[in-house]
């Protein structure tokens, strides 16, 4: 049980009249990278938020590192990216970087080291120095994606982590993932891009803040009898809305 | 720790942002020069009076710097008003004098009316004095004359008793003679006080100014208050929009994604921007000392204490109202609702002779207390023991916003 990062049972939320999360379970153990995906408005961030604890859930429970959620300690455990850069516009990317590693107590002597090391993966260390208003939409979410680095978690929570960024890139950042992953690090990475769902570990589906569908990509394929994880989308999809129809 | 952090990202922020700065530090010194240059010559407007058939002695006293005479002719008020735009015409018909308003300037309706009025009693006063000289000659020979008949009877008495007593010694009746001596004691007595009370009879009166002196003007007595209102109103305007800033852009949610009490944001803004607001303060009370001459009677550090955690006030008020706003434009509006009321209950009306209803009010704006601790600390010279209770009722709203600020940030995190 030490080892599962993340244990969310039956989470559910809604807005106004709108049920936005129905009775999610999601299990995340170590040295994995979850995938969620969904169309626009499933509620991936509000789940991801609800992990966060970040977001009132209306029931269930949340545990990150075997602790109940939400709690205040636990967070500097989590690296966190927003869907929305949320950065410092007036500061330079290395300063936003140290605000965020002292806010997260990360020492000194590491904090630097970590610098290089997160500017580098998302390959920024040429414009450390250059404030975020000058940046562009990319260089911001690529920061913010160091940002979530910067202390060295055990467990990354990445809302669509590669918006806006070059397929290059986005090929080396994938790299550096599941290199992380082989240390024994989670991830929870929300996206829209399939080839990305693809090189999931383990999938969930969203739709309608139902888990529609989970498991392994190859398993999810095998059980809707289709070739891609973007067949399995569209299909489950077809059924929900058949299945609304006929109830 | 992490409190120091956002200190630090406040400090750099602000420097960064040149106009914010600017405007913290340079707009309050521009509009006390505006203020000192308005307020400071306010007794040179001078109303024009068109006068018709009225005694001198009557337009002696009314001709004072503010008001100057004009003689004309005629007896239409309201012709020779219009054709010579005066501010006023002044007729007299035997004893009535009948004085015709322009009243397109009320300022100058009033210069002339306060001129008219105290004129006129000084008119009656110099009559009266007159009157009064004459009946004192009068009181004095009568004094004189009193005087002259007491001590002839004084001395009638004196010798009496002398001789009494000198008979009772002689025949060895020494009580007699005592109580005798008593009364001779009493009637020389009796005459040095009259003699006293008959010299008490002009009195002069000579005005002392215990605080300012006769020229203190409009600008020496409401700066302090204003000195409280700028730093409240720009701490305040700067916190909220700043706090505002950090919740649309997802800053402030994205802090509390990290292990960050709720307490050390806050702490870290009141360092970060009270630091600023000490700079603010420091610069403009020294910039109105030094050239505005303004006499300080009491502590500048009480000065500076005051404004600071009036200051501390503002700050946690703008992000107490920055959580009910969404943008700036909202924050904005707050501004007519929140910080220009305060301004009139800062102490440029008395709140003393104010509706109880206007009173009560006066008691829940903290720019009521700070600036009734300013201007006593400038212009009284009180000390922290006479301003101790605003400090302290200061301190108190400082901490009641806090508390709330802490526990509003819970709708961003419960944690
Ligand atoms: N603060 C809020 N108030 C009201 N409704 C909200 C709020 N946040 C989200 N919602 C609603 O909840 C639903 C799920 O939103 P969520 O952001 O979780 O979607 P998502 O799956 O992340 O979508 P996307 O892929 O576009 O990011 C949406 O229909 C949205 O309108
Ligand atoms: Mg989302």
């Amino acid at each position: 049980m030490a080892t599962d990062y993340v244990i969310a049972k039956q989470v559910s939320k809604h807005f106004g009249h709108q049920q936005v999360l129905n009775q999610i379970d999601l299990t995340l153990p170590a040295g994995m990278i979850y995938g969620l995906i969904g169309p626009s408005g499933a509620g991936k961030t509000t789940l991801i938020k609800s992990i966060l604890g970040m977001e009132v859930v209306d029931s269930g429970t949340v545990k990150v590192m075997d602790t109940v959620m939400p709690n205040r300690a636990v967070m500097a455990q989590v690296g966190y990216m927003a869907q929305s850069d949320a950065l410092y516009e007036t500061l330079t990317a290395r300063e936003n970087l140290t605000l965020f590693g002292q806010l997260l107590s990360v020492p000194k002597i590491k904090l630097a080291q970590m610098i290089d090391y997160a500017a580098g993966l998302v390959d920024l260390t040429s414009q450390l120095d250059k404030r975020v208003s000058g940046y562009s939409g990319g260089m911001k979410r690529r920061l913010s994606l160091a940002i979530a680095l910067i202390q060295d978690p055990q467990l990354l929570i990445l809302d669509e982590p590669t918006v806006g960024i070059d397929p290059e890139l986005r090929q080396q950042i994938w790299t550096e993932l599941n290199k992380l992953k082989d240390t024994g690090k989670s991830m929870l990475v929300t996206t829209h891009v399939m080839d990305e769902a693809e090189r999931c570990d383990y999938l969930m589906l969203i739709r309608h803040g139902i888990a529609l569908a989970e498991g392994t990509p190859a398993a999810l394929k095998q059980q809707y009898a289709v070739d891609t994880i973007e067949q399995v989308f569209m299909k489950a999809g077809r059924m929900q809305d058949a299945n609304d129809g006929n109830s | 720790m992490r409190t120091m952090a956002i200190v630090k990202r406040v400090f750099k922020q602000m420097l960064r942002d040149k106009r914010t700065l600017a405007l913290m530090f340079l707009a309050p010194l521009l509009i006390m020069t505006l203020m000192y240059f308005l307020f400071q010559n306010n007794t040179t407007q001078v109303a024009s009076l068109g006068v018709h058939h009225v005694d001198q002695s009557v337009v002696n006293v009314i001709d004072t710097k503010n008001v100057t005479i004009h003689h004309y002719d005629s007896s239409q008020a309201r012709k020779m008003i219009k054709q010579h735009d005066l501010d006023g015409y002044l007729t007299q018909k035997n004893g009535q004098l009948t004085i015709t308003y322009s009243n397109s300037d009320p300022t100058s309706t009033s210069l002339i009316k306060a001129s008219l009025q105290s004129g006129l009693v000084k008119l009656k006063m110099k009559t009266l004095v007159t009157v009064t000289k004459k009946q004192r000659a009068a009181l004095e020979s009568q004094q004189a004359a009193l005087k002259k008949l007491t001590a002839a009877q004084t001395q009638a008495t004196v010798t009496k008793l002398k001789t009494a007593i000198a008979q009772a010694q002689a025949r060895g009746d020494q009580a007699t003679a005592e109580k005798l001596q008593k009364q001779l004691k009493q009637a020389t007595a009796t005459t040095s006080s009259s003699t006293q009370s008959a010299k008490a009879t002009s009195y002069t009166t000579k005005s002392h100014y215990i605080y300012g002196s006769s020229d203190s003007t409009f600008f020496e007595n409401f700066s302090p208050a204003f000195l409280g209102f700028f730093v409240f109103f720009f701490v305040f305007l700067i916190s909220g929009v700043s706090l505002l800033n950090e919740r649309t852009t997802g800053t402030l949610s994205r802090l509390l994604a990290t292990p960050i009490r709720r307490s050390e944001i806050i702490m870290g803004y009141l360092i970060g921007y009270g630091g600023f607001a000490i700079v603010q303060t420091v610069l403009t009370v020294v910039f109105t000392i030094v050239v505005f001459k303004i006499h300080l009677v009491g502590s500048i550090w009480l000065v500076f204490l005051t404004n600071l955690l009036l200051a501390l006030v503002a700050l946690t008020l703008g992000i107490f109202i920055s959580t009910f706003t969404n943008s700036e434009f909202q924050m904005i509006q707050f501004i007519p609702l929140i910080v220009v009321p305060q301004i009139f209950f800062a102490g440029l009306v008395p709140v003393d002779g104010m509706a109880s209803w206007l009173q009560a009010i006066a008691h829940i704006m903290p720019l009521y207390y700070g600036a009734n601790a300013l201007t006593a600390v400038v212009t009284k010279g009180a000390g922290l023991g006479d301003i101790g209770v605003n400090l302290l009722i200061l301190v108190g709203f400082m901490v009641v916003l806090t508390m709330l600020n802490i526990v509003g940030m819970k709708r961003y995190r419960k944690v």
